[in-house]
């Protein structure tokens, strides 16, 4: 089986901090991963590779050092890696970046199965991996928390918020996966001996049969027009007293007065 | 528009670096210099004290006349035959963004035998309903719905679509804006008017809610989005109103929609409908065991709430995942919000800030749940709950 994982290297969000003077994110000193829920895609594709054979590519679309993300994923067990990489590609919203993806995903040829985590940690949109689907025409199962795969059949679970939906499809398709679908393993030596020597296709503007007025900030219809901090309360009512019983008569008089009870 | 540095005005004196959100501004030989990752967000323009950054227009691609695309759609979109709350509060907000246009709002419904919920959709504002009505649309497929959506798209252009940021909205909205070729705001936390073009600004959370962002879609349309549930509160209904039904032919074939439900399993204990609950108690790893949940559930019973969490408290196993409330888990909006041993990370509050009343028990004076808590008392959750639940319970028999 012929599996393409599309993984991107993100901020660390948990660490990433706002300037208060500025009302800026401090990059500096914010490690660079790979996104946390791409990584449960490479090891959904890991476990399938081990049931069903094939080869793992996994597909990267930002700046040179991206390379590093994909070390990560060969550390890990993929065989090949891709860095889609060029000017021409920056500033890409969700429908440039899946038109760009879909792009090199058609150049790297056959494929059966295409994953990619539920969203990334940057943007938080989870749009890329179904805009994929639809630029590249095939089927798409999204938030996947379970996956079997039996000859060109594959049967998923689908996370919805009050159930889970059991949902079948043929391949070639493609799927998004959430966090609950399994643990990600850690690199072996092996592996990160591997990584250390792998080398990476680069796909730039010319290796790509693409419409140049849809890639890139010119190819997204979506601008961002303001960046701000989120607001902060300043009338919060901090009580603090010596003993609970305190505290609480304190909070019930001022939810009474409030008339929140 | 793109963000360009005038390399003769340059002085390099690094003002921009920081103020780059996406930290993509660097100095090299003494010039500051736009990296691979640029969205012309413009927040470094101000910054730079020679004016050497500036904002220019760049030509943009215009796909089809713009102006010909008029009023606001809402997707009603449906759970066992009825509309989830998000579409009914997303016809408030459509109503808003349609009076401002001057323009009118209409509620979309696809499904099978579905007629019935157009009046639901007049009474909570819609002008007109746009019906799809088919027996391969009982239940929701992504290849399905697309087919609809892009049908009405191509047919009655309309200027503006919401869908609910549930999963199935999530799944749908990429589909239908590539196949359309327009832009999409996800998991939008704010609508309104941008004043200056008219067009819909949509604001939303990124960073895992470190940062807000505002979005507009200038060239192209529909202008759409996928709006948090929620957020915003459901209208009032006005059961007399009543308006003009269109039904609409759908063209899905049973071969094309390439994905087949087989089933649906409930969630044991599915009491969790943290969406619809009036009054949340989240514990986190403060509760310190797992059989301290019992203390929020004995505050939660008292108060008829549901029984939240938050990400620490799901992964050490002590709560299942679907109380899980934050960036990826449930976004929820309560009239009163406990957050009890919750330190208040930033994914945490993504998931819950919109609450009416946030009231928070901590021990660490610093947390940043006391950031956007009304009312926060420092203490043992431990001790603190069980007095609270005693108090509550003779408080609310009065
Ligand atoms: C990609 C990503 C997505 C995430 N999504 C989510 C999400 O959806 N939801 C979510 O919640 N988190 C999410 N997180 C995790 C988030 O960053 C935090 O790790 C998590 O919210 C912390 O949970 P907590 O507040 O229960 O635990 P902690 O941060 O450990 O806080 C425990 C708090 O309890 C207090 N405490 C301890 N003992 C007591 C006591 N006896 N009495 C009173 N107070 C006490 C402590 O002072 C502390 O403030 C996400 C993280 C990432 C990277
Ligand atoms: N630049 C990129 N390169 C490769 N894969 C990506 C890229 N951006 C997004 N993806 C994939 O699409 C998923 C959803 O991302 P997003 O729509 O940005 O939230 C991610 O989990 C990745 O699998």
């Amino acid at each position: 089986m012929e599996i393409i994982v599309c993984i991107k290297q993100v901020p660390d969000s948990a660490s990433v901090k706002i300037d208060p003077e500025t009302n800026t994110l401090m990059r500096q000193g914010v490690p660079a991963i790979v996104n946390p829920f791409d990584m449960h895609a490479l090891e959904a594709a890991l476990q399938l590779k081990e049931i069903h054979g094939g080869t793992i590519t996994v597909v990267t679309m930002g700046p040179p050092q991206a390379t590093e993300a994909l070390r990560e994923c060969v550390a890990l067990g993929a065989d090949k890696g891709v860095l889609v990489s060029d000017r021409a590609f920056g500033g890409s919203d969700t429908l440039a970046t899946s038109y760009t993806l879909a792009s090199a995903v058609r150049k790297l040829g056959k494929y059966d199965l295409i994953i990619c985590g539920m969203q990334a940690i940057d943007g938080d949109t989870a749009q890329v991996g179904p805009s994929m689907a639809e630029q590249l025409e095939i089927a798409q199962l999204t938030f996947v928390s379970k996956v079997e795969i039996n000859g060109d059949t594959v049967t998923v679970q689908r996370e919805q918020d009050e159930c889970y939906e059991v949902v079948e499809a043929k391949l070639p398709l493609l799927m998004t996966v959430v966090r609950s679908i399994n643990d990600p393993r850690f690199p072996n030596v092996k592996g990160i001996m591997k990584a250390k020597k792998a080398k990476f296709d680069e796909f730039g503007l010319a290796d790509l049969d693409v419409d140049e007025t849809r890639l890139g900030l010119k190819g997204s219809p979506t601008k961002v027009s303001k960046i701000f901090s989120p607001p902060k309360r300043s009338d919060t009512v901090v009580i603090k007293k010596d003993t609970a019983k305190e505290a609480v008569a304190e909070l019930i008089t001022r939810l009474k007065d409030a008339k929140i009870v | 528009m793109a963000v360009i540095i005038k390399d003769d005005l340059c002085i390099g004196c690094g003002s921009c670096e920081g103020t780059c959100p996406f930290g993509v501004i660097e100095m090299k030989d003494d010039k500051a210099v736009i990296n691979v990752g640029c969205t012309s967000c413009g927040a470094c323009v101000e910054s730079c004290p020679v004016e050497a950054i500036i904002n220019i227009a760049e030509e943009v691609v215009l796909v089809g006349d713009k102006n010909s695309y008029k009023n606001v759609f809402v997707y009603i979109e449906l759970y066992e035959g009825k509309p989830r709350n998000v579409g009914l509060e997303l016809l408030g907000q459509g109503r808003m963004l349609a009076d401002k246009m001057n323009q009118k709002l209409a509620a979309v419904i696809i499904g099978d035998k579905v007629a019935d919920l157009a009046k639901e959709a007049f009474a909570f504002g819609a002008d007109t309903v746009y019906l799809v009505e088919a027996p391969e649309l009982k239940n929701f497929s992504t290849d399905g719905y697309a087919m609809a959506f892009e049908d009405l798209i191509q047919t009655y252009k309309p200027s503006v679509i919401l869908y609910g940021a549930t999963k199935d909205g999530r799944d749908l909205g990429p589909r239908i804006a590539c196949r359309v070729r327009t832009g999409l705001t996800a998991d939008c936390t704010g609508l309104g008017i941008d004043e200056e073009t008219g067009l819909v600004a949509w604001t939303r959370p990124a960073f895992g809610g470190n940062i807000m962002a505002t979005i507009l879609c200038p060239e192209h349309r529909p202008q759409m989005g996928t709006v948090r549930p929620s957020v915003f509160k459901k209208p009032v209904p006005d059961y007399t109103k009543t308006g003009e039904i269109i039904n609409v032919a759908s063209k899905a074939k049973a071969e094309d929609i390439r994905t087949k439900l087989i089933d649906i399993i409930k969630i044991a204990g599915s009491s969790v409908n943290l969406h619809e609950a009036k009054i949340i108690v989240s514990g986190g790893r403060g509760m310190g065991k797992p059989e301290n949940f019992a203390l929020v559930q004995a505050l939660a019973d008292v108060l008829g709430a549901s029984v939240g969490s938050s990400r620490a408290a799901v992964d050490a196993g002590w709560m299942p995942y679907p109380h899980q409330v934050g960036q990826t888990g449930k976004t929820v909006g309560p009239t009163i919000y406990f957050a009890c041993g919750i330190s208040g990370a930033i994914q945490h509050l993504a998931g819950m800030s919109s609450s009416e009343v946030i009231i928070a028990i901590n021990n660490d004076p610093e947390a940043p749940i006391f950031g956007v808590a009304n009312y926060g008392i420092v203490g043992d959750v431990l001790e603190v709950l069980p007095v609270l639940t005693e108090e509550l319970k003779i408080a609310l028999k009065k």
